[in-house]
């Protein structure tokens, strides 16, 4: 055991975990500045909460990294099977809040599946793909369509969690496409979609809640603005824009605590980190996250068999999914889609999941050759 | 092969990831560096707000202690330019106004999104508590304050009073946004502009900082308001009611001095308006009204209007003519109903016979003064009629800077003005007031007043003097001359033969001096003219004869002979003064 650790311990990647710890803790300080009292003297326990958060998820990615990963590929499709039935028990049984059904009340935590299942899909979809010998065909395709695109597609949106289930479809095509696809069949398929996308869109268009029209219209042109939508855009620019080139400096930020910017300590805690702290801060920031997804795409390619490299290329993308989507809402670049940064935003169940997935990329990385002890 | 294929493909991951980041810190390259300082702007302004507080101004009395006006509050409502999901049209409809004034509006200022746009101003109560009571519906709308006037006595002494007004964008600009702002009142005409400074007291202002539901946080700076001054008028607004409805509806102007320190005692322009019609933001519709009235309410007549003095000219010319020893005991000269001077014949309304001074003025007989002022020539007569405060302005701001001047001609202005040579027949018309001569209600008033009071000058005020004034300086004019004509213009009133006997008073000796000025030149009975073309009755008086208290200046445009119209009004304000100072 004692041999075991030591071992553990020389090829434990350190590298990711300090850029993760590092990020987590600037995240706690953000959120602390974000919820700062304004009429009480009360400071309110998010980032308390958050750190809390942070050490289950640090205890989680410890409990990841010890076994070898192994036993994942082994059970993904169990897994994957629990969770496209709790997705279906949230729609049943699921927890309403804010025009969503999105959570499962379990009394102690309440937590959001949909987060969690996005890394089962990629390790089921990991195995699929790695048993696959060579470049997907139409028929691979069409069953990794179905049961890992589809499906999960459908059980999200229902939610109804816009974001999230384009994420999860976005996850099943970045993997495909990492696996490779028959030739004539991509171009077969790229006509295809050529062709009916638009004529599906329109459809799809009416489908959505008139929020989620909201959203992409208020973007589009904030001018129209059907219900405030283009506010939270405008103020969010504002508060990174009045951030400058150094800041107004930590704790004098004044358009989160006085409540200007809306989901100031979620969604949008980068706006708050960056009226704090500038351009500057932001770059070192940018920097930072930009050297976790370096090493996601180095743990792949290193990784010691297929399963290994599918699974961190998707966690990798996963997280830089997120990543994008919420800084380029956060610097109006894009629509109001309401998903966190990863390891900043204030959030239980986000939090803890992104910490696991770090900790499969560590395992990964670890055991990338065979050892022989 | 496979291995391959996922190296490029990671490859091309590695370029898109870096794509966005560079796309991510060009973004925030734009946002904090090059527009860095317009949000940094709007964030202080997110959360910083003024608050402005009206200072009460300081209130108007009369000579008497009367209040003139009153401090009422002036309730408007606005809404802010960033209001989300505006419901323009019930918010139209609550304020009964165009909904799409107010779209407009909001349009207009959409970027600066806490600018307080101004919707609907002089609310009513009942408008009022129904804005109040649906203004949750309407977030962004709120109801402010200023402070605006009541002037109790409405028409009367409005010319003197004046009134308040929105500042325009000049005076914003003039004064400065520290001491007045776009949302108070500012004395727009009359003392309320003359001394609105003194009355506007300091306005206080709060800057609070808020947050994003415009909850008060804290108060980052607060300044109370101050209080005006208030101001004591020499005006005595019974006089002045008095002075206005002796007019009977005709139009002209009244000032009345006090001759021992120069005090206005009235000042009355005829027809008048209602200053409370301007502070509750005046409607267009009514503005035309009073603007474009024939009328001409709003125009100062007292100050503003220069008509031609006609014979009460000839008391400045019977000073003048005793000072130089033109006129004394052996003068006299002989009318036969005019003069004939070559080609031309001067007429005189009346053939006087042998006529020597006091008659000359008792009668007002113009061929007397035809030869007095071909004496005296055109010059002197100028040169006295400034000293008498005629042809000059008072001063007295009262209507703003429009106060009209008047003409005394003389050789060398009309060398200037009309670039001629002066003719003799012109001094005689000038010497009855006639012709190019032309002065306002107050010269008159003020000349009278250097009558009464032998020549001592004060400064013409509208505030009560306390105590004895310090006089300026005294006319070099003897104190015989004074006696003299006063004793003649006593006659005017009192002597059968005089043209103002209507003024004859039985409670106090009045003396004065009628005017006609011609308005058309002809020898037509002035009522069977038209109202346009009929003479300006004039009428000048003081009283008592022995220790002067007032001295009263009249025009009745229009009214015909001064004798009949002009002279009745100065009595009635002289009594009705002289038995206010014995009550």
């Amino acid at each position: 055991m004692i041999q075991i650790n030591r071992k553990y311990i020389k090829h434990f990647d350190w590298y990711i975990f300090l850029i993760l710890l590092s990020i987590s803790l600037i995240g706690v300080f953000t959120i602390y500045s974000a919820t700062r009292p304004i009429i009480t003297n009360v400071q309110q326990n998010y980032y308390t909460k958050q750190l809390l958060w942070i050490c289950i998820g640090m205890v989680g990615l410890i409990a990841v990294v010890i076994y070898d990963y192994a036993w994942l590929r082994k059970s993904a499709y169990v897994f994957y099977i629990f969770g496209i039935i709790l997705l279906l028990l949230v729609l049943l049984i699921g927890k309403k809040g804010m025009g969503a059904q999105r959570w499962i009340d379990l009394k102690i935590i309440v937590f959001q599946p949909s987060d969690l299942f996005k890394i089962v899909l990629i390790v089921a979809l990991a195995r699929y793909l790695s048993t696959i010998r060579y470049q997907l065909t139409k028929g691979s395709f069409a069953i990794a369509l179905v049961l890992f695109g589809f499906l999960p597609f459908a059980l999200i949106i229902k939610q109804p969690h816009l974001g999230t289930a384009l994420i999860t479809f976005s996850i099943f095509v970045f993997l495909a496409l990492s696996k490779g696809i028959e030739k004539k069949f991509l171009i077969g398929l790229t006509i295809f979609l050529a062709i009916v996308v638009p004529l599906v869109s329109k459809t799809m268009w009416n489908g959505l809640k008139e929020y989620q029209k909201n959203r992409i219209v208020a973007f589009i042109d904030p001018a129209i603005d059907p219900k405030g939508m283009g506010y939270q855009i405008e103020q969010s620019k504002v508060t990174a824009g009045s951030g400058m080139i150094f800041g107004k400096g930590y704790l004098h930020g004044t358009q989160g605590p006085l409540r200007f910017l809306p989901e100031k300590h979620t969604d949008f805690i980068f706006s708050v980190f960056a009226e704090e702290w500038g351009f500057v801060g932001c770059t070192i920031m940018f920097i930072l996250y930009f050297m976790l997804f370096i090493r996601g795409i180095d743990t792949a390619l290193k990784a010691k068999d297929e399963f290994g490299r599918y699974v961190s290329i998707g966690i990798t993308f996963m997280l830089f999914m997120y990543f994008i989507i919420n800084i380029g809402m956060v610097l109006g670049m894009m629509p109001v889609v309401g998903v966190p940064i990863p390891f900043m935003s204030y959030g239980g169940t986000s939090t803890i999941t992104n910490f696991l997935a770090v900790g499969i990329l560590i395992n990964i990385r670890m055991r990338r050759v065979v050892m022989v002890y | 092969m496979n291995r391959d294929y996922f190296e490029f493909f990671a490859r091309i991951v590695l370029y898109v990831i870096s794509g966005f980041f560079l796309a991510f810190v060009l973004r925030l390259y734009q946002l904090q560096i090059l527009k860095g300082e317009d949000y940094r702007t709007t964030s202080i302004s997110n959360r910083v707000r003024m608050f402005m507080k009206p200072s009460p101004r300081g209130i108007i009395y009369d000579r008497n202690g009367e209040a003139l006006v009153k401090n009422k509050p002036f309730f408007y409502v606005e809404i802010l330019a960033g209001s989300k999901g505006v419901d323009t049209v019930s918010l139209a409809k609550l304020l009964d106004i165009d909904a799409k004034k107010i779209a407009a509006q909001l349009k207009k200022e959409e970027k600066n999104t806490f600018k307080p746009i101004v919707l609907k101003e002089g609310l009513t109560f009942e408008e009022l508590a129904r804005i109040e009571a649906r203004r949750s519906d309407f977030p962004g709308l709120r109801i402010e304050t200023t402070i605006t006037r009541q002037y109790v006595y409405n028409n009367v002494g409005s010319h003197v009073i004046g009134y308040l007004g929105k500042p325009t964008q000049k005076q914003l600009e003039r004064v400065g946004t520290a001491l007045i702002t776009p949302e108070m009142f500012i004395g727009q005409w009359g003392i309320e502009s003359m001394y609105d400074e003194t009355l506007r007291g300091l306005v206080g202002k709060e800057i609070i900082e808020v947050d994003a539901l415009g909850r008060h946080l804290q108060v980052l700076e607060s300044v109370s308001p101050e209080k005006g001054m208030d101001i004591h008028l020499s005006m005595d607004i019974k006089l002045q009611k008095i002075a206005e409805e002796s007019f009977k509806k005709q139009k002209g102007a009244l000032v009345a001095l006090n001759p021992k320190n120069g005090e206005i005692l009235a000042l009355a322009s005829v027809p008048s308006f209602d200053p409370n019609d301007f502070v509750m933001g005046i409607n267009s519709e009514k503005w035309a009204l009073i603007n474009q009235s024939k009328d001409h309410p709003l125009l100062n007549r007292a100050l503003q209007s220069a008509y031609p003095p006609g014979s009460i000219f000839k008391v400045l010319v019977s000073v003048a003519g005793i000072e130089k020893g033109i006129i004394n005991r052996n003068y006299g000269v002989l009318c036969n109903g005019g003069l004939t001077y070559g080609n031309w014949r001067f007429g005189c309304w009346s053939a006087h016979g042998n006529v020597s001074f006091p008659l000359g003025l008792i009668a007002s007989c113009d061929v007397f003064y035809y030869l007095v002022g071909k004496s005296l020539g055109i010059d002197t007569i100028e040169k006295y009629s400034h000293d008498f405060g005629l042809g000059v302005k008072t001063g007295l701001s009262i209507a703003g800077n429009d106060e009209k001047k008047g003409i005394i001609p003389s050789l060398a202005w009309k060398k200037k003005t009309l670039g001629k040579q002066w003719y003799l027949g012109e001094t005689f018309i000038a010497s009855i007031g006639q012709g190019y001569v032309s002065i306002t209600p107050i010269q008159a008033a003020v000349m009278t007043m250097l009558v009464a009071n032998n020549g001592q000058k004060y400064p013409i005020t509208v505030l009560k003097q306390e105590g004895n004034v310090k006089p300026s300086e005294r006319l070099k004019v003897r104190r015989q001359t004074f006696e003299w004509v006063k004793n003649a213009m006593y006659g005017v009133v009192n002597d059968p033969r005089g043209t103002g006997r209507s003024a004859r008073s039985s409670i106090v000796a009045i003396a004065g001096k009628t005017g006609t000025a011609q308005v058309v030149k002809g020898k037509i009975s002035s009522s069977r003219l038209k109202y346009e073309n009929r003479d300006h009755a004039w009428f000048v008086a003081f009283a008592p004869l022995n220790d002067p208290e007032i001295a009263v200046a009249v025009i009745v445009e229009h009214g015909g002979h001064g004798g009949s119209t002009a002279a009745p009004i100065a009595k009635n304000v002289i009594e009705a003064y002289m038995k206010s100072k014995t009550q």
